[in-house]
C-alpha cells in the first residue's frame, strides 16, 4: 500500500499513519524505514510513532513518550519486557514514496 | 558489672536539652530504654532543640525545625517523657526526686541519676537590668521575645560566642548594634590578640559598634518612655542609646538541686563528676554543663555529647571514660569564619608558634607546636578555617608534623602550600568530633559496607551528622579509600556517549559544536538513544538556545518538547500559558477561559500559580496557542527541563506584613530566566517577608524578602523526595542576587548530571553549600564573569518557542495526527465530570471495532 512520501517523514523520527483503521507508526532510522503499531500496550495510548528513535547495541529502536518502554523496529518486541510485541509491517521505499505491505502484519498474539 | 542496674530499674533523667537527649539516644542504641524504665524530665515546654542554631529563628526557620526529636520517637523507645515539669529537690536516701508541675508536688523514684540541667545565662549586678527591653539569649521564648520587641538601637553584653551571635540576629532585625565585651578582644575564649583584632576589624565593617575592655555600668530609661530600657552607660564613661539589651555574658552551671541534695561541687561551681561522669554519690551522674570535670566545666555541645556517651556506656556496663573537653570550635559568626581548638593560647610550657597573618584578605593563622616542633598542640584560624578538620584531628591524633610546619598554614600556591592531607591521620584520629567518629571507624564502613558517597557514611556512621565541619575530610577518605580500592567511578552517559554530561557540556562549547550529529560524530559512537539524545538536546540549548524545533533538533526531543506541551495518559497535551509571578488581569483571566471553552479544554489551577489547559488535541495545539499569543500571553515552558514559575505572594505592595515588593521581584526573575533550558526543572518564589507565604524555601532558588533586602536560599524543591533549600546568602540588594543567580544557574546547567535536580546536585558538590559559595561568591575558579556572559548570551537569545514555531509553516506541518490523513484521532474519547471534559475511562468508551491487535492478553 503506497502510503507517504518519503520526504513526508523527517529522518531519525517517527509519524503515525492511518491505515484503515489501525493507526501505524512509520519510523525513519538512518537510512531504514520501519513500520510498527502505534499503539503503546503499557499506556493504553496511540503514542509509540511520538517517541525518540535510538539504537541499542546497533539494533534500531523507538521509545514510546508514555513510560520509554523501548521496542525493537524489526520486531516489535519490547527490549524492556520480551513478553510484550507490537505488530511491525514490512516495508519498502520505491520512487520516494513509502509503501507498508499492509495485511501482512506480524501479529503479536501469533508470536507469543 | 555491678554499676549495672537490674533489670527494669528506674533511671530518671533530669533535663531535656541537647546533652540530655543525647544521653537517652545513647541509651535507646544500647537497648538500655527497653530494659529499663527511663524517665526523662524537661522543664522546657517542648522536646530538646537544637539551641546552638537558635539565631536561625532570626532567619525564618520556626520552632519546630530546631525540634531534636519528636514525642512520638521517645514514646517508640520506651520512654516516659514529662515536660513542662521541674524537679524541685532530690532525695538520695529515699531514691527520690520531687516534682514540681502546675499544683501538687509528687516524688519519682529512681535507682540512677542522671543531672542533665544546663545553666542559665549570667546576668552581671548592674542596676536596670530588671527593665523591660532587657533579656537573655538562651530559650526560644527568649528568642521569641526579642523579636517581638520593637528596637532600633541595642547593646550586646558580652562579646563571646553567644554574644555575636545576637549581635548577628539583632543586627538582621535592622537594630543598631553595640557589642561590650569586658576582655580586651572579642572573643576572648577562642582567639588571641592578633587574631581578635582581626575579628574586630571585620565585625565593625559590618556596621557593629565594637567596646572592649568595659562593662555596663547602668541601664536606664528612655527620656520619653520610663518604663523600658532606653539608654546604657558604660563603666569607660560613655553612654550609648539603646531600646534593647541582650545579656551573653556567660553562662552559670545549675547546681543548686545537687548542691542541696549534699553532692560535691566544683571549684567554679558545676557538680564535681570523675572520668565516669558519676558524682560522689555512684548512683547519680551529671553531664553537660552542669557537670564540673577536673575542676572545669564545658559550655559546648561537644564535650556534653562526650559525657553523655560515657554515661550510657557506664549504664550498659561499658569502660569508657571522659578525658576532658577543650574549646574547640569552629564556627562563623557574622559572616566571620573562626576557629580554635586545642592549646590555642600556647599554655604549655616552651611551647612553641608559627603564624600567618594577612591583613588584606582577612587571614590570621596560628599553630602551637610541641618544644620539640614535632607535635601539634592547638590553633587559631580566622578568616578561613577550611583546614580546621585536618589540623584539630592532628592534636587529637598526635599526628607528626611535617619538617617545616609553617606549610599547613600558608595559602596554597602552585608547587607548595598546601595543607596536611588527611591521609597522613592516623586510625584513631578522630573526624567528626560531634559524634565522636574516628577515621578508623569510616574507613571500616566505607570497606564492610562498600560505601560510595559521603551521605551513605553519613547515615552509617553519623559523622559529618552534626556541625559538618568534618564533611570535606570525610570525602577526602572516601576518595583514598575509592581509588585504593581500584573503584573507577563509571558516569558515562549511556553507551553511545563515554563521557558525562558534564565534559559533554564543556566539549560543546569549547568546540562550538552546534548539532547532535556533529556532537556525536566527535565524542560519541552508534547512533544515539532515547537518554543521550534529550541530553544533548538540552546542553544545545543550554549553549545556544536554538530553536529546539528545528530540524537537526528535533529528533533529539523528547515528546513534550517535540509538541511544545506535556502529554497526558490519553494522548492528548496540557497547555500552560505564562503567568509571570502569578500576577494576572482580569481580561487575560477571560481570554484564557475563552480559549478553553472553544476548544473544549479542562481547566486547573497548578501549584506553580498558573493555569493549566488540559485535553489538547495534537492537532488543536497550534491554534490555541495562536489565540492565546493573540491575548498576549507567551510560552510557559511547563513541557520543558527549563524555568517553569516564579511564584509569589502579594508582597509589601497589599499585604501588611510585607516588607518588599515580592511580586514585581518576581515578575522580573521569571522574565530574566524564561525559557532557560537546564539539567532538570527549575523552580523559583519570592517571598515579601519571613511568613514565607510563596514557599521559596522548598525551591530551586528561592528568595525571602527582609527588612534590609533579600535573603537567597538555594537548593530546594518539593515532590516524591522534598528538600529545603539552603540559606545562601543574606540581605542582598537586588541588582546582587540577580548577578549571584545568574552564577548559580549556569554553574548548574555547566556541571550538574542530566535530570539532576539542584538539591541531589548540590549535595554531590563536595563542600556542598560552602564550596558553592567560594565558587559563585569568591570566584574561586575563577569562572564567575564566563558563567555571566553565558547566562547574558542566552537571556538575549530568548524567544517565544511557540510564536517562533506559528511562524514556520515546516514546524506547523507536524501539529497533525496522520501523515496521510487529516482525520482526528478517533482513540481520543472524553466524558463530562463536574461540568468539564476528562479522558473516558476503558469500560466509558464506546465500543471498539474489534480488532485483535488491540487485544491484550
Amino acid at each position: 500500500m503506497d502510503v507517504v512520501a518519503l520526504e513526508d517523514l523527517d529522518p531519525d523520527t517517527g509519524a503515525c499513519v492511518l491505515l484503515g483503521a489501525t493507526q501505524v507508526a512509520l519510523v525513519r532510522a538512518g537510512d531504514a524505514v520501519y513500520a510498527i503499531d502505534n499503539h503503546d500496550p503499557f499506556s493504553g495510548a496511540y503514542v509509540v510513532s511520538r517517541g525518540i528513535v535510538g539504537d541499542a547495541g546497533g539494533v534500531h529502536k523507538i521509545s514510546s513518550p508514555m513510560y520509554k518502554h523501548a521496542f525493537d523496529l524489526r520486531t516489535g518486541v519490547c527490549l524492556d519486557d520480551p513478553s510484550v510485541r507490537l505488530s511491525t509491517w514490512p516495508v519498502r521505499v520505491r520512487g520516494g514514496r513509502v509503501e507498508v505491505l499492509f495485511g501482512a502484519a506480524v501479529a503479536p498474539r501469533a508470536a507469543a | 558489672m555491678s554499676a549495672t542496674p537490674r533489670a527494669a530499674s528506674t533511671l530518671v533523667v533530669v533535663g531535656h536539652g541537647m546533652v540530655g537527649h543525647r544521653l537517652v539516644e545513647e541509651l535507646a542504641t544500647r537497648g538500655l530504654t527497653r530494659s529499663h524504665r527511663v524517665v526523662v524530665i524537661g522543664e522546657e515546654p517542648r522536646v530538646a532543640y537544637d539551641r546552638v542554631h537558635l539565631t536561625e529563628l532570626f532567619g525564618g526557620k520556626v520552632a519546630e525545625d530546631l525540634a531534636m526529636t519528636t514525642r512520638a520517637e521517645l514514646e517508640g523507645w520506651g520512654v516516659e517523657l514529662r515536660l513542662a515539669e521541674r524537679v524541685v529537690a532530690i532525695d538520695r536516701e529515699q531514691g527520690t526526686v520531687t516534682l514540681a508541675a502546675t499544683g501538687a508536688a509528687q516524688t519519682l523514684a529512681w535507682d540512677r541519676l542522671v543531672l542533665a540541667t544546663g545553666s542559665t545565662p549570667f546576668v552581671p549586678p548592674v542596676p536596670g537590668k530588671e527593665l523591660p527591653g532587657c533579656f537573655v539569649y538562651r530559650t526560644i521564648e527568649d528568642i521569641d521575645a526579642i523579636r517581638a520587641w520593637p528596637a532600633r538601637t541595642g547593646v550586646v553584653v558580652g562579646g563571646g560566642l553567644l554574644g555575636l551571635e545576637a549581635a548577628n540576629a539583632l543586627r538582621g532585625m535592622g537594630v543598631e548594634v553595640h557589642v561590650v565585651e569586658l576582655a580586651p578582644r572579642l572573643l576572648a575564649m577562642q582567639v588571641d590578640d592578633t587574631g581578635g583584632a582581626l575579628l574586630r576589624a571585620k565585625v565593625e565593617s559590618l556596621g557593629v559598634t565594637v567596646h572592649t575592655g568595659t562593662t555596663v555600668a547602668r541601664i536606664e530609661p528612655g527620656e520619653g518612655d520610663p518604663s523600658r530600657v532606653g539608654r546604657v552607660a558604660l563603666s569607660s564613661g560613655e553612654t550609648v542609646n539603646a531600646d534593647i539589651v541582650v545579656f551573653s555574658a556567660g553562662i552559670r552551671p545549675r547546681d543548686e538541686l545537687a548542691r542541696a541534695a549534699g553532692l560535691e561541687l566544683g571549684p567554679r561551681g558545676g557538680v564535681a563528676v570523675d572520668d565516669r561522669c558519676a558524682t560522689r554519690d555512684p548512683r547519680v551522674f551529671a553531664i553537660g554543663e552542669c557537670a564540673s570535670h577536673r575542676g572545669a566545666t564545658h559550655g559546648l555541645v561537644a564535650p556534653g555529647y562526650q559525657m553523655a556517651r560515657v554515661v550510657a556506656a557506664t549504664l550498659a556496663g561499658e569502660d569508657a571514660r571522659f578525658e576532658g573537653g577543650d574549646g574547640s570550635a569552629k564556627l562563623k559568626l557574622l559572616g566571620v569564619e573562626v576557629g580554635s581548638f586545642g592549646d590555642a593560647f600556647a599554655a604549655t610550657p616552651r611551647a612553641r608558634v608559627v603564624s600567618f597573618q594577612d591583613t588584606i584578605s582577612g587571614v590570621y593563622k596560628k599553630l602551637v607546636l610541641s618544644p620539640d616542633g614535632k607535635r601539634l598542640l592547638g590553633g587559631v584560624l580566622v578568616g578561613d578555617t577550611s583546614s580546621y578538620g585536618s589540623l584539630s584531628s592532628a592534636v587529637t591524633a598526635e599526628t607528626p608534623m611535617p619538617k617545616a610546619p609553617e606549610e599547613l598554614i600558608l595559602p596554597a600556591r602552585a608547587g607548595g602550600g598546601g595543607g596536611l592531607g588527611v591521609d597522613a591521620l592516623s586510625a584513631a584520629a578522630t573526624l567528626c568530633s560531634c559524634h565522636n567518629v574516628t577515621k578508623g571507624t569510616v574507613i571500616d564502613a566505607i570497606r564492610g559496607k562498600r560505601l560510595s558517597v559521603v551521605s551513605e557514611i553519613k547515615a552509617c556512621t553519623r559523622a559529618g551528622t552534626g556541625c559538618g565541619s568534618c564533611v570535606t575530610l570525610l570525602a577526602d577518605v572516601l576518595k583514598i579509600e575509592l581509588k585504593k580500592a581500584g573503584v573507577a567511578v563509571a558516569n558515562h552517559l549511556c553507551e553511545h556517549f563515554p563521557c558525562s554530561r558534564q565534559e559533554l557540556y564543556h566539549l560543546v562549547r569549547l568546540h562550538g559544536l552546534r548539532s547532535f550529529a556533529e556532537v556525536l560524530e566527535r565524542h560519541g559512537q552508534g547512533g544515539g538513544c532515547e537518554i543521550c539524545k534529550p541530553a544533548v538536546a538540552s546542553i544545545l540549548a543550554s549553549a545556544w538556545n536554538e530553536h529546539v524545533l528545528d530540524k537537526k533538533h528535533l529528533p533529539l526531543q523528547d515528546t513534550n518538547d517535540r509538541y511544545l506541551a506535556n502529554i497526558q495518559r490519553d494522548g492528548t497535551y496540557s497547555v500552560v500559558p505564562r503567568v509571570p509571578g502569578g500576577e494576572i488581569t482580569p481580561d487575560r483571566l477571560i481570554a484564557i477561559g475563552r480559549v478553553a471553552k472553544e476548544y473544549g479544554l479542562y481547566c486547573k489551577i497548578t501549584g506553580g500559580q498558573r493555569i493549566d489547559l488540559l485535553g489538547a488535541r495534537l492537532e488543536d495545539l497550534p491554534a490555541i496557542w495562536a489565540a492565546l499569543i493573540a491575548e498576549g500571553f507567551e510560552s510557559g515552558h511547563a513541557y520543558g527541563k527549563a524555568l517553569r514559575t516564579v511564584k509569589s505572594c502579594v508582597g509589601s505592595t497589599w499585604c501588611r506584613y510585607g516588607v518588599q515588593d515580592s511580586v514585581s521581584f518576581a515578575i522580573r526573575l521569571e522574565q530574566r530566566y524564561r525559557g532557560l533550558r537546564s539539567p532538570h526543572k527549575l523552580k523559583s518564589a519570592v517571598s515579601g517577608c519571613a511568613r514565607e507565604c510563596a514557599e521559596a524555601q522548598s525551591k530551586d532558588f528561592g528568595v525571602i524578602a527582609t527588612e534590609r533586602g533579600y535573603n537567597l536560599y538555594l537548593g530546594g524543591n518539593g515532590g516524591m523526595k522534598p528538600a529545603h533549600a539552603q540559606l545562601f546568602l543574606t540581605d542582598l540588594d537586588e541588582a546582587s542576587l540577580v548577578r549571584m543567580l545568574d552564577r548559580y544557574l549556569m554553574f548548574y546547567i555547566r556541571t550538574a548530571d542530566r535530570l539532576q535536580r539542584t538539591s541531589t546536585w548540590l549535595a554531590s558538590l563536595e563542600g556542598g553549600i560552602e564550596y558553592l559559595r567560594s565558587v559563585l561568591v569568591d570566584d574561586s575558579l575563577g569562572i564567575c564573569a564566563e558563567l555571566e556572559a553565558e547566562m547574558a548570551a542566552n537571556i538575549e537569545a530568548y524567544r517565544c518557542e511557540w510564536t517562533e514555531t506559528l511562524r514556520d509553516p515546516g514546524k506547523l506541518r507536524r501539529f497533525r495526527p496522520f501523515a496521510n490523513s487529516d482525520a482526528r484521532d478517533p482513540s481520543i474519547v472524553f466524558v463530562t465530570e463536574r461540568g468539564q471534559p476528562r479522558p473516558a475511562r476503558a469500560d466509558e468508551r464506546p465500543m471498539a471495532k474489534a480488532d485483535p491487535e488491540e487485544v491484550t492478553s
